[in-house]
């Protein structure tokens, strides 16, 4: 029974989701928002389960003196001040969040938003050394990939097709990349999307089906 | 003038309007839903539009029609008119529309939207369902307002059983299931189907012994989306042939997790892992962490560990965006093999630059089965394959049918 339950429910609902989807009446899509509702609710409570998981992991780090458990330290305070200021403003705006001038809004806009652009800057710099790797010509192929890659980068600013204006119009940089962009670029994009779309489809139907039962854990 | 002289009037302009309407957008359906009574508006004096009613010196918008929204859950009405005549691009001096809507024709009227000049069609997705409305339309602009001259209604948002639009892809779904069934049942039957080696999947194993040797963790990374993105799910059950490895090896593994769902999976995975490889004991309840749905949160605390820790091995599988090359060039700098699989297009270059091995696409929903060689599991990537040759063929007929003028399959396969 206890792997039966969860089959059974996760095999209906996973069809009369699918059902949904060719079924727009009320009759099937009432019950269908309801349960996105309902998942959404669930994943509600999970957060608690994630958060006291990050507790229980630090807390225990801090406690046996991990290394950087220092670290640890700003993390707790960190994560238990901003939920209880968060609650605090939410309590005093009924509900509203994030209002301007709150303390939320403060450290969201202040310490959150500066250092996931922090992260996110960093970016710049992995795509310059990876770039530098993927363009190093040894072989025929990485030799295609550095030609196409340097049509395609200088095509797409204006000085590559002003650069290119005298030869004629098919042998331009900006016509070039855009028939490499549209043509080996896009049928290539496709056939893995349309691959990527059976994998997804073939994994659910698995997994409504019964076929694939891991997730539920415990033994096979 | 007579008594009758505005009563005529009126049935002239009805007469006017239904004919215009009839040209402009074609007759009336029959369904029974989309029922088209226009008649004068006598309410349009007596409540008008929102702003101060002034004279206008322009023409309000004429032939409104209104009709259910097909194939939905009727949630939705539409409206089409035709706009002012002195609702010229460049000279006009319309700015917009008013669109209001009554449960009755003597009102009371209520504002649903407006909508710019030159615009004609308008969708209403705030009606009740099964509801009679009636709408009508005046023009605006300069301080002024010319009021609709007629109302249309009622008509009612009902539900249909099937979208029609979408029966293309019933047929291939339908089609797409009896293929994996049967192969399912006939790999299940003995008949197990040949499958390619995955040179990806294969460098999983070997990546994992490669940190038993160098006695370091190893660290996999289930993607950054959560459990109702299918990439994700086929991550978290990479992981459990993972956990089964690293607990024969005695290796630790390291799973940090964006989400709560897929990390109270992602736990169950893990201990599943080491409960199927005999080794219970050795379950250690700190290697699924729960980090952050935040996304640059979550690659600040992975890169922390790939530097701190140093896991021999990084796996990657599943559902991923910018951070991909963060956590793969932090991963590469830090000489650990290095394994990938995403069916995010976008993000597998970076990936085949920073890893050792990469999934590609439909690569990732099939390891699974492959790491597992269960024959049910295996039978449903025939069914895949054999899919794959049927769209293949109808994008050669449908190319060849286009080639020819002929819309018919474009149509039929064109979705909303």
């Amino acid at each position: 029974m206890k792997r039966e339950v969860p089959l059974f429910i996760t095999g209906a609902i996973g069809l009369f989701m699918i059902l949904s989807f060719f079924v727009p009446h009320h009759w099937v899509s009432v019950p269908a928002d309801f349960l996105q509702a309902c998942a959404v609710i669930v994943v509600a409570f999970g957060y608690v389960l994630g958060g006291a998981n990050v507790l229980r992991v630090n807390l225990e780090g801090i406690s046996r003196r991990e290394r950087g458990w220092g670290y640890k330290i700003v993390l707790v305070v960190s994560l238990l001040g901003t939920v209880a200021i968060g609650i605090a403003d939410g309590l005093r705006h009924n509900g509203s969040f994030p209002v301007e001038g709150t303390p939320s809004k403060w450290i969201y806009d202040n310490l959150y938003a500066t250092m996931s652009g922090t992260m996110f800057a960093l970016l710049a710099f992995f795509i310059a050394s990876a770039a530098f790797r993927a363009f190093r010509i040894r072989t025929f192929d990485a030799g295609l990939l550095a030609v196409a890659a340097l049509i395609v980068m200088l095509g797409r600013v204006p000085v590559g097709d002003v650069a290119t204006s005298w030869l004629p119009e098919w042998l331009r940089l900006g016509t070039l990349q855009q028939w490499i962009m549209d043509v080996p670029q896009n049928a290539s994009k496709r056939a893995i999307l349309i691959g990527a779309a059976l994998g997804v489809m073939a994994t659910g139907l698995r997994v409504i089906l019964g076929i694939e039962r891991s997730y539920l854990g415990g033994e096979d | 003038m007579t008594r009758r002289a505005p009563r005529r009037a009126a049935r002239v302009v009805c007469a006017t309007v239904l004919v215009l309407a009839w040209f402009a957008g074609g007759a009336p359906s029959a369904r029974a839903q989309e029922r088209f009574v226009i008649v004068p508006d006598s309410t349009a004096a007596a409540t008008p539009a929102p702003p101060p009613p002034a004279p206008a010196s322009f023409a309000p918008p004429t032939g409104l029609l209104v009709h259910d929204v097909p194939n939905d859950g009727g949630r939705a009405l539409e409206l089409t008119w035709s706009p002012s005549v002195d609702d010229v691009p460049g000279h006009g001096r319309v700015t917009g529309y008013y669109i209001e809507r009554a449960p009755s024709p003597g009102g009371p009227w209520s504002a649903v939207d407006s909508t710019l000049a030159r615009s004609s069609q308008y969708v209403d997705g705030s009606v009740l369902r099964d509801v009679d409305y009636y709408y009508r339309v005046s023009a605006f602009g300069d301080g002024e307002v010319a009021p609709a001259r007629s109302i249309t209604g009622p008509v009612r948002a009902t539900s249909q059983w099937f979208n029609a639009t979408r029966a293309s892809v019933l047929a291939f779904m339908l089609l797409f299931f009896t293929f994996v069934l049967y192969f399912t049942a006939s790999a299940q039957a003995g008949r197990k189907p040949f499958v390619r080696r995955i040179a990806g999947v294969d460098a999983i194993e070997e990546a994992i012994g490669r940190a038993t040797e160098m006695g370091r963790p190893v660290l996999f990374v289930p993607g950054i989306s959560d459990i109702d993105e299918l990439q994700t799910v086929a991550g978290l059950v990479i992981l459990e042939n993972v956990a089964k490895v690293t607990a024969r090896y005695e290796t630790p593994i390291r799973v940090p997790v964006t989400y709560p769902i897929p990390f109270t999976i992602a736990e169950e995975m893990v201990r599943s892992g080491y409960l199927n490889a005999g080794r219970a004991d050795q379950y250690d309840p700190d290697s699924v962490r729960f980090i952050s749905p935040e996304q640059f949160a979550y690659v600040a605390a992975v890169t922390g560990m790939m530097l701190r820790d140093k896991p021999a091995a990084h796996i990657f599988m599943g559902s991923f965006f910018a951070e991909s090359l963060l956590l793969a060039e932090t991963g590469f700098s830090t000489g650990a093999i290095q394994v990938a699989g995403t069916a995010n297009v976008h993000q597998l270059p970076f990936f085949v630059v920073a890893c050792d091995y990469t999934l590609i696409g439909e690569e990732l929903f099939a390891a699974s089965a492959y790491l597992s060689g269960e024959p049910r599991l295996v039978g449903g990537l025939k069914g895949a394959d054999l899919i794959k040759v049927v769209i293949i063929i109808v994008v050669v007929v449908g190319s060849a049918l286009e080639t020819f003028g002929l819309h018919g399959l474009t149509q039929w396969l064109a979705t909303q």
